[in-house]
């Protein structure tokens, strides 16, 4: 039963109602846009590995480093006038080289007494900072994903008309001499609620659709 | 005046206990109004707030952030571009479960430090399986591993979201460049999101979020990364505050082998609008028709 012996403070209360949901409801402030995208001003860089200026020594530097030398520092005394066709006959230098990148000698991309360059199959010379010019004979596939930013991490813009951006090289990932990409361990394991406490699998039969305490 | 009965003495009784009880039961109530002002109280809704009220609000988070956290942070609302609508698309075949997008997104958008919470969730595939619901994400072991794939999974953006029809108060919708965002300060933390995401793409702050003054990232969108009150729903924003200054989003910049593919869906010379119209690429659960900005695709 509703007993409403108090009409008075009801009739006072609903136009005080209408009142605060009228300002309540105000309607929404236009927003402005901010302007769109102008034509690509920055450029894109590809990023140059140390890897392909020289190689780690035992030292290290302040950091921890290993301190880098570069080829030249011992191929200006040294030039070979064969390169080896396998890595068990590196005697001197760059030995316990791994090497696993298809049954290549040396010689399909090395340069016999320019350590700094690359050759390309029809024998023109690339710089060895331009080592994905080589890579491309073999993998277009991947170097076509390249092209298109779906192949190879990057940072930076990808509104050119604001800032520049910066793609990773072949190198930086994929070691000339043992391309595949090396296997690591995850990092930030999930532990969220309802995924720890239920973190054995369900018993019940999973359910199509239905969401499971596993991947929430 | 009533004679002291047994029935009008059970009657206070019943009475004494119900009001204790009532008392009790409402007492976090008295406990979560301490810590509110009067002000955000009556704050209206985002869309509803002038420039000038806008960026008071701004300066207030900021100068409560100090208080709570100890640390200086700036709080900007970016609007959308005109002429940009975002897109995201992630290449499987590329993909190695490493992480690394998860832990990026834990660090840009200030996530809980205990609950290692991110935005992103991988989850480890048996090859030749696409259901989700299968998948795994608490793998521990060094990845990729034989005969799996991985699948990482944030929010879609949906064109026609779910997790926006549900809500009861407006918290949450759909921004001009296809972002889905949510007022904290307007949320209520019904949830109902949260269930009615087929991505499972929500994450509800069940406690106040525990960072380390150190680690706190002070660029901070209103809208995105600033640091979420208890009881609020959140979710990925693309992450707005980067993007909308034409920064890429941090999961994909931490990406190590580039499986992602992020950029303006209106540009026919952009990079993901090469890999829609190149690559095989599909949408997940797409039957639900919830129209998703995040597409999926392998190498082939």
């Amino acid at each position: 039963m509703v007993s409403c012996n108090v009409a008075s403070p009801c009739a006072r209360a609903v136009p005080v109602l209408f009142l605060a949901l009228a300002t309540a409801c105000a309607s929404d402030q236009p927003r402005a846009l901010a302007p769109p995208p102008g034509p690509p001003s920055h450029p894109v860089t590809i990023h140059e590995p140390e890897r392909l200026r020289g190689v780690a020594t035992d030292e290290r530097d302040a950091s921890g480093r290993p301190r880098r030398a570069a080829c030249v520092v011992c191929h200006s005394l040294r030039r070979p006038q064969v390169l080896p066709s396998s890595m068990s006959e590196l005697r001197e230098f760059h030995q316990g080289l791994l090497f696993d990148h298809g049954q290549q000698p040396c010689a399909a991309c090395h340069v016999v007494g320019d350590q700094s360059s690359l050759h390309l199959s029809d024998g023109r010379l690339v710089p060895m900072t331009d080592a994905i010019a080589l890579c491309r004979q073999c993998h277009g596939p991947q170097a076509r994903n390249y092209d298109h930013g779906a192949h190879g991490g990057m940072t930076g813009f990808w509104d050119l008309s604001r800032g520049p951006r910066t793609r990773n090289h072949c190198v930086d990932c994929h070691d000339p001499h043992r391309p595949r990409f090396e296997p690591s361990q995850p990092v930030l394991p999930p532990r969220d609620i309802g995924l720890v406490r239920h973190a054995a699998p369900s018993k019940m039969p999973a359910r199509p659709g239905a969401p499971t305490a596993r991947n929430r | 005046m009533t004679a002291p009965t047994r029935r009008v003495a059970l009657k206070v009784l019943g009475g004494t206990l119900g009001a204790g009880a009532f008392a009790y039961a409402a007492q976090p109530i008295a406990r979560w109004a301490a810590g509110v002002s009067l002000e955000e109280t009556l704050r209206r809704h985002y869309k509803e707030l002038t420039r000038e009220e806008l960026a008071q609000i701004l300066r207030h988070i900021e100068a409560q952030t100090h208080e709570t956290y100890g640390v200086e942070v700036q709080v900007r609302d970016l609007p959308p571009q005109e002429g940009v609508s975002f897109g995201y698309a992630l290449n499987l075949s590329l993909c190695i479960g490493c992480r690394k997008c998860a832990e990026a997104c834990h660090v840009e958008n200030n996530h809980d430090r205990r609950t290692n919470n991110s935005y992103i969730r991988v989850l480890e595939m048996e090859q030749g399986s696409f259901d989700m619901e299968r998948g795994q994400v608490d793998y521990d072991h060094t990845v990729p591993a034989p005969g799996k794939y991985y699948m990482p999974v944030q929010c879609h953006q949906c064109d026609n979201a779910p997790c926006v029809s549900v809500c009861p108060v407006e918290a949450t919708w759909k921004e001009r460049d296809g972002v889905v965002v949510v007022d904290y300060d307007w949320c209520i933390g019904c949830r109902y999101c949260e269930a009615a995401c087929p991505y499972h793409a929500r994450r509800f702050n069940w406690s106040k979020p525990e960072i380390p003054a150190a680690e706190i990232n002070p660029d901070q969108g209103y809208l995105s990364n600033r640091i979420r009150p208890q009881g609020v729903v959140e979710k990925c924003t693309f992450c707005l505050h980067r993007t909308r200054r034409g920064q890429l989003p941090a999961c994909l910049e931490a990406c190590p082998t580039g499986a992602r593919v992020f950029g303006n869906l209106l540009d026919p010379d952009s990079d993901l609008r090469w890999v829609l119209e190149h690559k095989r690429v599909y949408v997940l659960k797409e039957e639900l028709g919830t129209k998703p900005r995040f597409f999926y695709f392998f190498d082939v």
